[in-house]
């Protein structure tokens, strides 16, 4: 991995803006990354969204790295906290990342929001979680914490164990405080309680409600049945993911991520360990990489499966969830003959897999190939082709293109507007360069669209699951870098040397070298990404993952305005989100 | 043609359609896991049998409870009403000759009024529940069952024509030759249609609609008073069922079985069908229902009628 910035996007950066105002940064992952004051970020981002050849028009992501207590910054600009900003540009298929250092004394800088209205929720969960005022910004207040709460969780001297935080007490003053805060004021959204002399209802969906999968509130402005407006209000399903990936090894951290998004498994350990082994510089052997693909496109089809029963269930078929759940229960048996776990496998690790296929694996494959594509007919018929269904999913819940990509919406969410636009086929990963699939699209951005999408991608996983199982290299499932865990053990009883390294890498885990990268893969909702920065250690210095889920939500208010509450349900239903995707 | 001994009917009928009922409600969870690739209630008694009581011991001893926001008095009559109407409705159901409670000379009306009135239950309950989604289910039970009503008695007149008469003793004699069911298909296919709207049965179930509304109109409701709103469901589906088996079926009218049998041989088949509907179709949104009632059933029922009656005095009169 080469360690040079990109020179295309600099000149012409350096060019608007001057020298002094870009300063290049290399990094691990060759993402042109750049440097620049927090007086120019507006500008700068303006111009790459706006004015630029072939523009970035997607904010892919924002986040914030403290910076205090790192030790290898290696010529960056002096910088008490970093805002991060990742932009994608459809047209050059290419990241960019701009940071901008702040100091300790003023941790703020200008919004971005006028630039990029996506901002909003991540300029939130920016100062919700470091503090970081965000000048300008429409509505700056917490998103994944409890109104209540002292203090920024990711920042380097809030403590990360509940044992650090002194006893938790919940008496009756601060009861009542906690009640207060959950109190929905439409005033601080700007919404009108009335309208021409009738009262308009605020209606609370959740954090309990059977449509919200999951602990989400949604906070309903309701004419009758009609939404007037809708303000989604997550954080309960928020477990400090980020924070964890700071306290545990490289190593431990993986089980971890499996938790993130539930229902997807291996692919969350994918994304996760793409990014670690481009800070290490390791080489997957073939048979792990295929491995890999293989059960990750198990995962995609298991996923789409909750998804396709649930979504039915939503628009009132009740049937249907206990015809998937069946199907996905054959590919966990299979999930759990190789991995030993089903929805958590904890399957990949650092340089590979943990263990080698089992006895009888390709029997199992084979039996699952040939059993779910009749069962996805039968579906079609069930669902897809039903009239109540379409007239419950069409036109329903409609994303633009534009919209899509100016709201950083991706996966299936964003090809059922037409773009076909798969980073497996695009930035191929791991080996997905290898295999024949076919990217599915749909037209119309609505319900019914991102529908087809998820169906017809089950169809194609299956293809690439059966390339795999029919082309499965020999050799070994794991690196042989020193790098790899659990490392190597052919050696350890022959001499110290390699018994000390082996001894060290087990017991306090793989020491990866300092860097930054950036780690995103198509995942079943779209594309996740885990941005790694290493300060030498053997555990993370910053993890920060993107989710596909979170800006899906944050789009919910624009599609389900002017429709009424069941449309808001199939809405929710078919953008196929996972809560603790959205608040990690 | 009553019943000499009334009073044994009578306690026949309340007992029979309540224990229907209760049947129903295993019968339905049985065919749905079947349907649904699953097991379904087997633990209690053979097959899962006493399933139903014991769920129904389980809702008496509940703790009976009115939540303190609620319109106490409107709130606790609310369930009453319902299985109220459609117990009423049963009177007028002929089961076999000399099995009727009273064969009343306007029967068909008597039977649509009841169900008339049965709408007051699911929005008082959603009104007295000061639950926002509870009135929202008021609010959509209203909506739909009075449009749905409308094409209901409309679609029943063309039996009425033929037969000659309102009382569903003559409209069972009627049928002697030919069941209406082939005459009045149409009225056949509307009148099951606003019967399972009527039963606020899947797809017609926006009144409750769980994933959207929690349980919609009785969603405060527990204990007995939410079990009169799930028994009394069933019952109207008992009673839709035999509606339409008495007013387009032939009733009990069949070869050698007795007539008791064949009653019910009919009966259950439109039970099984009302509970594959729900196991097969998704629910559409109100609107669309809304329009479809009105755009598409009222006219068709309007339409039927005019036919029937011009046919009848064309040729039969």
């Amino acid at each position: 991995m080469p360690l040079v910035a990109s020179t295309t996007v600099l000149d012409e950066l350096q060019e608007k803006f001057g020298p002094a105002a870009i300063i290049p940064q290399p990094t691990r992952d060759s993402i042109p990354t750049f440097w620049t004051p927090k007086e120019k970020v507006r500008e700068v981002i303006g111009f790459l969204k706006n004015e630029i050849a072939e523009p970035y028009k997607m904010l892919y992501d924002l986040t914030v790295i403290d910076e205090r207590v790192r030790t290898h910054r290696d010529g960056q600009p002096e910088s008490s906290s970093t805002v991060v900003y990742h932009l994608l540009s459809f047209d050059r298929n290419q990241y960019i990342r701009i940071k901008v250092p702040l100091t300790a004394d003023r941790l703020s800088l200008p919004t971005i929001t006028s630039v990029f209205p996506a901002a909003n929720w991540y300029e939130r969960e920016a100062w919700d979680m470091f503090g970081v005022v965000f000048e300008g910004h429409p509505h700056l207040v917490r998103i994944l914490m409890p109104r209540t709460w002292k203090g920024h969780p990711l920042r380097k001297d809030h403590p990360a164990r509940a044992t650090e935080m002194g006893p938790y007490q919940l008496d009756e003053k601060k009861e009542g405080r906690e009640q207060e805060a959950l109190q929905f004021k439409p005033e601080e959204w700007g919404m009108q309680t009335s309208h021409g002399g009738a009262d308009y209802m605020f209606l609370n969906v959740g954090p309990q409600h059977p449509g919200t999968h999951g602990v989400l509130r949604i906070i309903l402005q309701l004419d009758g049945e009609q939404i007037v407006d809708a303000v989604p209000d997550i954080g309960y399903h928020h477990r400090g993911a980020e924070k964890m990936g700071e306290r545990q090894t490289w190593h431990t951290y993986i089980p971890y991520t499996d938790r993130v998004d539930y229902l997807s498994g291996v692919i969350n350990n994918f994304a996760y360990l793409t990014a670690v082994e481009k800070l290490a510089d390791i080489q997957v052997p073939p048979r792990a990489q295929v491995i890999r693909v293989m059960m990750a496109e198990l995962y995609r089809i298991i996923s789409h499966l909750v998804w396709y029963g649930t979504f039915a269930q939503d628009v009132g078929q009740l049937s249907p969830v206990f015809y998937t759940f069946n199907d996905r229960e054959r590919a966990l048996g299979i999930v759990e003959a190789v991995c030993g776990a089903r929805m958590h496998p904890n399957w990949f690790r650092i340089g590979g897999v943990a263990q080698d296929l089992p006895v009888g694996w390709e029997q199992m494959f084979h039996d699952f190939i040939a059993y779910l594509p009749s069962k996805l007919r039968e579906y079609d018929h069930e669902i897809m082709e039903n009239r109540i269904f379409k007239g419950r999913t069409v036109g329903v819940g409609v994303i633009t293109k534009d919209e899509a990509i100016e709201w950083g919406v991706t996966g299936p969410n964003l090809r059922a507007t037409g773009l076909e636009w798969d980073f497996r086929k695009k930035q191929p990963y791991s080996v997905y360069d290898q295999f024949q699939f076919d990217v599915p699209t749909a037209q119309g951005g609505d319900c019914y669209a991102r529908a087809q999408v998820r169906v017809e991608e089950m169809r194609q996983s299956l293809r690439i699951v059966e390339q795999c199982v029919n082309n499965m290299p020999g050799g070994p499932y794991k690196s042989d870098s020193p790098l790899a865990t659990p490392p190597n053990k052919n050696y350890t009883m022959h001499d110290i040397e390699t018994l000390i390294t082996h001894f060290l890498s087990v017991s306090w885990g793989p020491v990866i070298p300092p860097g930054e990268a950036l780690g995103a893969i198509e995942a079943s909702k779209g594309n996740n990404g885990y941005y790694l920065v290493s300060d030498g250690s053997t555990n993370s210095y910053r993890t920060r993952i993107r989710t596909p889920s979170f800006p899906h939500l944050q789009i919910l208010p624009r599609t389900c305005r002017g429709l009424i509450v069941s449309d808001l349900l199939a809405i929710l239903g078919s953008f196929d989100y996972v809560l603790a995707d959205v608040d990690r | 043609m009553i019943s000499p001994y009334p009073a044994v009917t009578l306690i026949a009928v309340l007992f029979g359609a309540l224990t229907i009922a209760g049947g129903l409600v295993w019968a339905e969870r049985r065919l749905l896991a079947l349907w649904q690739d699953r097991y379904g209630p087997n633990r209690v008694g053979p097959f899962g049998l006493m399933q139903t009581l014991a769920d129904m011991i389980k809702l008496f001893f509940k703790e009976d409870w009115v939540p303190p926001f609620a319109d106490k008095w409107v709130f606790i009559m609310a369930p009453a009403i319902v299985m109220f109407t459609v117990l009423m409705s049963f009177v007028v159901v002929p089961f076999a000759p000399g099995i009727i409670i009273s064969d009343l000379n306007i029967a068909v009306l008597f039977f649509l009024g009841m169900s008339s009135l049965g709408v007051y239950s699911i929005v008082l309950a959603g009104w007295a529940s000061d639950n926002k989604y509870a009135l929202l289910g008021g609010m959509r039970a209203a909506a739909q069952m009075l449009s749905y009503e409308v094409f209901m008695g409309l679609s029943l007149m063309g039996t009425v024509l033929l037969a000659g008469s309102f009382d569903l003793v003559d409209i069972v004699n009627a049928q002697r030759h030919m069941w209406f069911v082939v005459p009045q298909f149409l009225g056949f296919v509307l009148f099951m249609i606003a019967g399972i709207a009527e039963t606020r049965r899947l797809p017609f179930d926006l009144p409750e609609s769980e994933s959207e509304l929690v349980a919609g109109f009785h969603s405060e409701y527990s204990g007995m008073k939410f079990g009169m709103f799930f028994v009394g469901e069933y019952i109207g589906i008992l009673l839709v069922s035999s509606m339409i088996t008495v007013l387009f079926f032939g009733g009990w009218r069949g070869p050698v079985l007795p007539p008791i049998v064949w009653y019910f041989i009919k009966t259950c088949f439109f039970l099984g069908f009302f509970i594959l509907l729900r196991a097969a179709l998704p629910r559409p949104r109100f609107d669309q229902l809304m329009a479809w009632g009105w755009k598409l059933m009222l006219p068709l029922s309007l339409a039927n009628l005019l036919v029937t009656g011009a046919v009848k005095l064309a040729f039969f009169h």
